[in-house]
């Protein structure tokens, strides 16, 4: 496939892949309020980068694992006399502090750490597009399956119960989600944004959703049209390619918020 | 046989007993109101039967392939979600259109398909919820304090709408509640408790018990007048709440 050659393709492949995945999760997100759990989750990626290239492993491997235990930390921790906010924001900021302060060590590795925090559009090899739309197709069929039980836990835990669902399950469900997102969308996002293409789509589709599976796929097609839309710029301009996705998708945002008032100002 | 038997149930949560020793059962069609002051056990009594916290001790039995509705205390629906009636009535399991009109029929809110929930009144949102309950065709309806938030018409009225509810289907209701002067008239039976079951019996028996009076003062008398009354100068203000 000669067309894989060139970067631009593999980066957008990728774009398409990370935003198709994190859309859906995003509304659950915005849904359930999480949007600092994905941070935390997102930021603990740093740590498990450096940890990944001092021991050279996978870098998939060293941000999901991190990710997945920041996220069990976390959870583990809630409701233990301490507020989820505050858990959440000495954990975000150590989890990375500690990561950059460990990466700063490796100086024998050349580690471009802003490629790390803010995505680089040259990082994307083929191995990596089939680890990325592995982890998307993973995370697709696992929301697709746990939809209904998913929706029903975030209404409500104890009507979960009453319809023989485990919402804690349902929760362990949507973390490893998060964190396998997290892992496919480091290349292409950076540490720093991935939460941004999560929740920015999912928020631009609010106002014209009407039921939570339509919310889900404006947010998708938001949230692709974001990552290709923002690659091919990042390209023109040289600028990063994490915080060019979500520039273009706060435009949209800001375009759909315009949009709604408008329409609710002509409804009445 | 009962369609639920509780016997000398012990739940801990957190290091503390919140129920001890909760003997009780359910019969078929009865209406049962478990009344108590905050934190007296009343939501972890219905959230035991349906599965959501275990017992230390004691066991919980429901007779084979019982159906169980049930509506939760304060439900709130993020903003963020958008979701209509006819969708909510569908989760987890999809549900018949024919089945949707049927039970929102039955829960006083025919023709709302449409709506967004987040744009339903107090009033309709809780009879949506009794709507959703009533879909898998219940032999026991349990409801953790359904009114609140409504003002009292209103709640005058959703009581109603759960005898209404009953007759039409003979299914049995659990349900808590503080507002024990619009309840008690409504139910056959009244369980007082804090804690353990402090009394029970026919409503009328249950505010005259020295246990009850010792929790809830003496003035239930005049508000249970102050019910029977209201109930037949109703004026369905339930657009508030």
């Amino acid at each position: 496939m000669i067309w894989l050659d060139s970067f631009l393709v593999r980066a957008l492949l990728a774009g398409v892949g990370v935003a198709i995945s994190a859309a859906p999760l995003g509304c659950f997100v915005v849904w359930r309020r999480m949007a600092y759990f994905g941070d935390a989750t997102a930021h603990a990626s740093i740590l498990g980068i450096a940890l990944a290239l001092t021991f050279s492993t996978s870098i998939f491997l060293g941000v999901l694992v991190f990710s997945l235990l920041m996220a069990a930390t976390v959870s583990g921790l809630s409701g233990r006399g301490y507020a989820m906010d505050t858990v959440l924001g000495v954990f975000a900021h150590c989890a990375l502090a500690i990561g950059l302060v460990v990466a700063s060590f490796l100086s024998d590795v050349r580690i471009d750490l802003m490629a790390y925090l803010f995505g680089d559009i040259l990082a994307v090899g083929k191995i990596d597009l089939v680890v990325i739309w592995g982890g998307a197709g993973l995370v697709l069929l696992l929301m697709w399956w746990r939809w209904s039980a998913l929706l029903t836990a975030t209404l409500n835990p104890d009507l979960a119960y009453a319809a023989g669902i485990n919402p804690r399950r349902e929760e362990f469900a949507l973390t490893v989600a998060l964190a396998v997102v997290v892992a496919v969308a480091i290349k292409v996002m950076g540490a720093l944004l991935i939460v941004a293409l999560m929740i920015i789509p999912a928020a631009t589709a609010r106002p014209y959703a009407k039921t939570p599976e339509h919310m889900a796929l404006i947010a998708t097609i938001i949230g692709a049209l974001s990552a290709v839309g923002g690659l091919q710029l990042a390209y023109s301009f040289d600028t990063p390619t994490g915080p060019t996705i979500v520039c273009l998708s706060a435009m949209l945002f800001a375009l759909s918020t315009i949009g709604g008032l408008i329409r609710g100002w002509v409804n009445g | 046989m009962s369609l639920i038997q509780i016997r000398n149930l012990d739940v801990r949560l957190g290091g503390n007993t919140v129920l001890r020793d909760v003997s009780m059962r359910v019969e078929k069609g009865e209406i049962i109101t478990i009344v108590g002051p905050n934190g007296s056990g009343k939501t972890t009594l219905l959230r035991a039967i349906i599965g959501a916290v275990g017992s230390s001790t004691g066991q919980v039995e429901k007779r084979a392939e019982l159906r169980i509705g049930y509506v939760p205390q304060r439900l709130q629906i993020d903003v963020t979600l958008p979701m209509t009636v006819r969708r909510f009535l569908s989760l987890p399991r999809p549900v018949s259109d024919t089945s949707a009109e049927e039970v929102l029929t039955d829960a006083g809110v025919g023709n709302m398909v449409d709506r967004q929930m987040v744009r339903l009144s107090g009033g309709q949102f809780q009879r949506v919820l009794l709507a959703r309950a009533l879909l898998g065709r219940p032999e026991l309806l349990l409801l953790d304090e359904p009114t609140q938030g409504l003002d009292q018409p209103g709640s005058a009225a959703f009581y109603r709408q759960i005898e209404t509810v009953r007759q039409n289907r003979g299914c049995a209701v659990l349900m808590v509640s503080h507002e024990l002067h619009v309840v008690m008239a409504a139910s056959d039976r009244v369980i007082c408790l804090n804690g353990h079951v402090c009394c029970h019996g026919a409503p009328g028996q249950v505010a005259k018990a020295p246990e009850y009076r010792a929790l809830f003062g003496t003035g239930t008398q005049g508000a249970l007048a102050l019910y029977q009354h209201e109930h037949t100068h109703s004026h369905h203000h339930e657009s508030d709440g």
